[in-house]
Parts: structure tokens; sequence; C-alpha cells
């Protein structure tokens, strides 16, 4: 943030870090195409269906298993559904339950991180907890959770909110450690800096010292884990839905349609291709975005 | 490092009792009642009493010591009173699924040869690709193949297995001519006995599509892997010495670099074992392999809760193992690295 000073340029003033990272983020080819590709998806998931007005639940039973046609692009189901509409609105559950899980794993890590890294007296026991939670075999636990929790959720939330809820929360507790890991350490870095030192001697207490000095400074490595993070909840809840432990049929999601699909894959392979595109297309381009942005956020490569 | 090896060990047993407890906990919240499924014209008493003789009437605390002690004592001690006859085998009952009524153990001991056969060969495959694609991805850094690498790897990365798996299928099963060399079944068939070489030649090709899903992902991961602890290496100074003395490249890149790059590609290796038995869940459901992955599923469904508990408590226990397994690798493979 400094450094912009000694710039030549006039505009060294306005000019804070975010624009050097953007333009270190724009000569990654791969990263920029990814970020595009993203913005496409959630897009077309989100604006979509104003679109293309097709109720995703509306059966036409005399269209159905139907190719692509013009009537319907991505061809119908074999209860006459039209594909491309319920692709939009799998991918709006998709999506949706990617992004809220990475924010909760992303927020439980940061907090996990964060007070091993500061506070030393509790340094030992969060980290050890880390560990359990590493330990732990997670996709056998997330397939129990869902059996359990899943009845008593949808009796009071409704069966869409209810599994929502409860597969966002799932997935979110089952995935926080990587973020606490690499938060503690940079904090730990973070606190012997001048800085910090300086911050202190001037009296400021814990909360502020964390939310003004420290959190900033680690917005990095959350950053780069948050990408990562909804590629992997992306595809924790189509696995879930994939072994039909997930959203319940009605409402679809990206899993879901594949896991319809392959009952038909003999006779209508082409429906397998959508969801399964949908997914990998989607993750791929959040991994290049990650790859991306860790690079744009590495200083050392920065400017080269 | 022995003192450090037993130190470990001495932590994995709190770490373990503390996922068992965790475990046996959340699935105690489990609705599914064992006794649903008999006729209604069983009356209560005798029902609570079925009950009883499952081990449902005691406190929470109670069935959790005496679940712990019949997986760490009772059923171990039975399959040894089984191979050995000085020791007689122990008085509890064994631990009954509630699906099967059938000793846990006995049903899992059935399903693992399949998932180790599967799940193990993929894994072997799986390194034994991504070694030498990471080490000539590192020495031709930015060529043409390590760029194709690095494709390939992201590839991996992202298409989620019950995709390629799904994918797969279609390409080689549904699309292929039946009677193609390249036809391979989709289907995992269990009853097959291998007793000619028609049937070896059927069992290898009933392997090749699931093993072939799991290959991917893991050579995806070590190929990367393998990549970037080579490139770390190159660029040191030893490297430069070694050239220097005029040493063959090949002796270069294979003695001297590869032995320092392996150190922490071995502990990777080590530590993606229990992960590829998850993983494999997925697999074995969509190539209908009846592993203990697909044991688990089925279980789940049908809230089989003992046999969920031991499944997972199992897959615990490989998680821990093989994490030990690795920081000791580590230990030994490395001289710089002192743990005492």
């Amino acid at each position: 943030m400094t450094d912009t000073s000694i710039d030549a340029r006039n505009d060294a003033e306005a000019r804070n870090q975010w624009w050097d990272v953007w333009d270190q983020f724009k000569t990654h080819k791969g990263a920029v195409m990814g970020a595009c590709f993203f913005i496409f998806i959630v897009l077309a998931v989100y604006v979509g269906p104003w679109i293309w007005s097709i109720d995703p639940t509306y059966i036409d039973v005399r269209a159905r298993n139907q190719g692509p046609t013009w009537a319907h692009p991505f061809g119908t189901d074999q209860l006459g559904r039209d594909m491309l509409a319920r692709m939009m609105a799998g991918g709006q559950t998709s999506i949706s339950v990617g992004l809220t899980a990475m924010g909760l794993a992303l927020f439980l890590g940061t907090l996990v991180g964060v007070l091993a890294g500061y506070f030393k007296r509790i340094d030992g026991i969060l980290m050890r907890l880390t560990d359990l939670f590493l330990a732990l075999p997670l996709l056998p636990l997330l397939l129990v959770m869902v059996m359990l929790f899943r009845q008593p959720l949808s009796a009071s939330f409704g069966p869409e909110t209810g599994i929502f809820i409860l597969i966002v929360i799932a997935i979110g507790i089952t995935s926080w450690m990587p973020t606490a890991r690499i938060v503690r350490g940079d904090v730990l870095a973070l606190k012997e800096r001048e800085f910090v030192l300086a911050a202190r001697s001037i009296g400021t207490r814990p909360g502020k010292m964390i939310l003004r000095h420290v959190l900033p400074n680690v917005m990095s490595p959350i950053m780069v884990s948050a990408t990562l993070g909804i590629a992997t909840a992306i595809i924790t809840e189509s696995a879930l839905s994939f072994l039909g432990l997930g959203f319940p049929p009605d409402f679809p999601t990206w899993g879901r349609l594949l896991f319809d699909a392959t009952d038909f894959m003999q006779q209508h392979p082409q429906r397998v291709m959508w969801p399964g595109l949908a997914i990998s297309l989607t993750v791929l381009s959040v991994n290049y975005m990650g790859d991306g942005l860790r690079d744009a956020l590495d200083p050392r490569i920065r400017g080269l | 490092m022995l003192t450090y090896t037993f130190r470990r060990l001495l932590t994995a047993i709190p770490t373990l009792i503390f996922i068992s407890l965790i475990i046996f906990l959340l699935l105690d919240m489990a609705p599914g009642d064992p006794t649903a499924q008999l006729p209604l014209t069983i009356p209560p008493e005798v029902r609570e009493q079925i009950r009883q003789s499952l081990g449902l009437g005691e406190p929470v605390h109670i069935r959790y010591l005496l679940w712990l002690k019949q997986m760490v004592w009772s059923e171990p001690v039975y399959y040894l009173s089984q191979s050995v006859d000085w020791i007689s085998a122990p008085d509890e009952a064994r631990l009954i699924s509630w699906q099967t009524r059938a000793p846990v153990m006995d049903t899992i001991l059935e399903r693992l040869p399949q998932t180790l056969m599967v799940v193990g060969l993929a894994y072997v495959v799986g390194v034994l690709i991504a070694l030498p694609i990471g080490i000539i991805s590192a020495y031709k850094q930015y060529s043409v193949f390590d760029q194709a690498g690095t494709f390939v790897s992201m590839i991996g990365f992202s298409i989620p297995p019950f995709f390629s798996g799904v994918l797969m299928i279609i390409l080689f099963t549904v699309m292929m001519p039946n009677d193609s060399f390249w036809w391979f079944p989709s289907i995992y068939d269990t009853t097959l006995v291998i007793d000619s070489w028609e049937n070896f030649g059927k069992q290898v090709r009933q392997m090749v599509l699931p093993v072939m899903v799991l290959a991917l992902q893991t050579t995806a991961q070590i190929s990367r892997f393998m990549r970037a602890s080579m490139l770390d290496n190159l660029n040191q100074d030893y490297v430069r010495t070694a050239r220097a003395k005029g040493m063959t490249e090949s002796v270069v890149v294979l003695k001297h670099v590869l032995r320092n790059s392996m150190i922490p590609v071995v502990t990777v290796i080590a530590l993606g074992i229990p992960a590829i038995f998850g993983g494999a869940i997925i697999t074995e459901q969509i190539f209908k392999v009846n592993g203990i992955g697909q044991l688990l599923i089925v279980s789940i469904q049908a809230s089989d809760v003992p046999m969920v508990q031991t499944l997972t408590f199992i897959f615990a226990i490989l998680i821990v193992f093989f994490n030990l397994i690795a920081d000791i690798l580590y230990g030994i493979l490395d001289p710089r690295i002192r743990y005492d």
C-alpha cells in the first residue's frame, strides 16, 4: 500500500493494493477465462429463468425423452420436463449451496485461525480440535448427518429450505479446517511484525487489533481458500445428491439431475452430459480462478 | 525416533476415543428402530425384550463403553481365537447388524477384498502413472508436455468421480459396440471365481473402468505434487555441483534430485490412502462394486446403526493410522527432521 508513493505515476494516491492484484490477475489467461465463465454460469442460472420462462416442474408427458430441439434446447426428461429450465433451477440450488457453505466454512475457519494465532492460551486446544476434525471420515459423517437430521429439519422449515440449511451446515462444519490452519500460520507471522507492535504500544485493544490490523492482512489466503471452497462445496453437494441423500427429487440440483439421468444412460446418454458438464466446468473455472488469484496475491510474483 | 513413534501412538489413542465418541453419539440420535420391521403381532413386552437383547435398554454412556469394548477387545479376541486354539472365544455376543442379523465384522471382512482389489490397484496404478509425469513436467518446465500435464491434472481435479465414472460407462459400455476389444462391462461381478485364464481376463476387464476413474483422481494430485517437489530441488546448489562434477543428466535427475524430491511425495502418498477409501464410496456405487463403500450406503439407507458405526470408525482408524505412518516415514526418510 505504501509503496505506491514511490511510484512515478500521477494516480499514485487513488491506487490501492487491490488494483495491483487486479493487474496481475489480468495477465493470467486461464484465470480470466475462468472468472468470465463463472460469471456467465452465475448469470445464466439466476437471470436465465426470466428469459427462459418454462416452469422446471411442468410435466408434459407427450414430449418426454426428447432430444435437443428448438422448443427444448437441452431436450426433455422422462416426464417431459424441460431440461434447460431444470438445469437453471438446479444450478441455482447448487451454486447457492456452494457459495453459502463456502461462506460458513470461511467464517468458521477464519474465526478459529485468528483466535488460535492471536491468543496463545487457546492456540493448543483449537489446533487439537482442528486436527481432530481433519481425522474425521468426512464423507461417511456427512451422509450420516444428512440421514439423521433430514426429517426434523424438513418438518420445521419445509422440505427445500430444511435440506438446504442441513447441507450448508454439514458442508460448512466439515470443511473449515484447511482455512483455519493457513490463517493461523499467517496470523502467527503477522504478530511478530513491527506495525502490530506499534499498534499495541498505543493501546489498541485485541478486538480492534484483529479487525483493523490482522484481518486485512490475512485477506489473501482467505480469498484463495474461498475460491477452492466453492469448488469443494459444489462437488460435495453434488456427491450427496448423487448418492440419493441430498435434495428431494422435486428440487433439482446438478447432482440430482445427474443421478436421475444415470437411469436412462443406455437410451439417452446426452442427458447425463448437461449436469455433468455444468458441474465440471464450474469447478474447473473456479479452480483456474483460484490459481490466478493465488499468483496475483503473492507479492513475490506481482509486478513481473 | 522410537520414542517419537511411541509418543505418537499414545496420542493417537485419545484421538480415536474422541472420534469414536462423536460417531457413537451422532448415530445414537438415529430415528430408526431395529424392531420396527418385526410383525405387529409381537406383544410389546416381547418387543421390549428384543430391544434389550440388542443392547438398547442401557443408558448412553454404558452402551458407548460396551460398544467400545466390543470394537477394541471382543472382536479382535474372537478373530484371534479362530486362528489360534489356545485363546478361547470371548463370552459376549458379537456385534450384530440390525439389517442382516449377522456379525458386523464378518460382513465387513467379506466386502473388504473387493474394495482393496479395486481401490488398492487403482491407487497403485495412479501413483505409477503420476510419478513419471511429475518428473518429466518438472524437468521440462513450461514445455508442451508440462502444459498438457497441468491441464490434464486440472481436469482430474475438476471432474468429480460421479461424472467421470458415468462418462466412462457411456464411452466404453453404451457407445462401444459389444464385440469390440474396447468394450468394458460397467457392472462389477463379484461372484466371478478366477479359476481359468478366461475368467482372469474377465476379471481384468471388469476392473478397468473403476480403476481408471479412481486412478485419474490420484494421478492428478500426485503428479502435481511430484512436479512441485522436483522443481524445489532442481534449483538447489547440490544439483549444480553434481553437474559440475560431470555426472550424466540421468544420474543427476534420477539419483540426486529424485531421491530428495520423493521425501514429501511419499508422505502425500501415505496420506492419500484413507481419502481414497472415502472417495471410493461413490465409485463403488457407480460400478456396483459391493465393497465397504457400497455397504456403508446401504446401511445408512436402512439405518443399520451398528454397521454404520463400525464402518465409520474403521475409516477413522485408517485416517489416524496413515497420518501416523506419514509422519514417521517423513522422519525416517529425511534425516534433517528431528522429532526428539
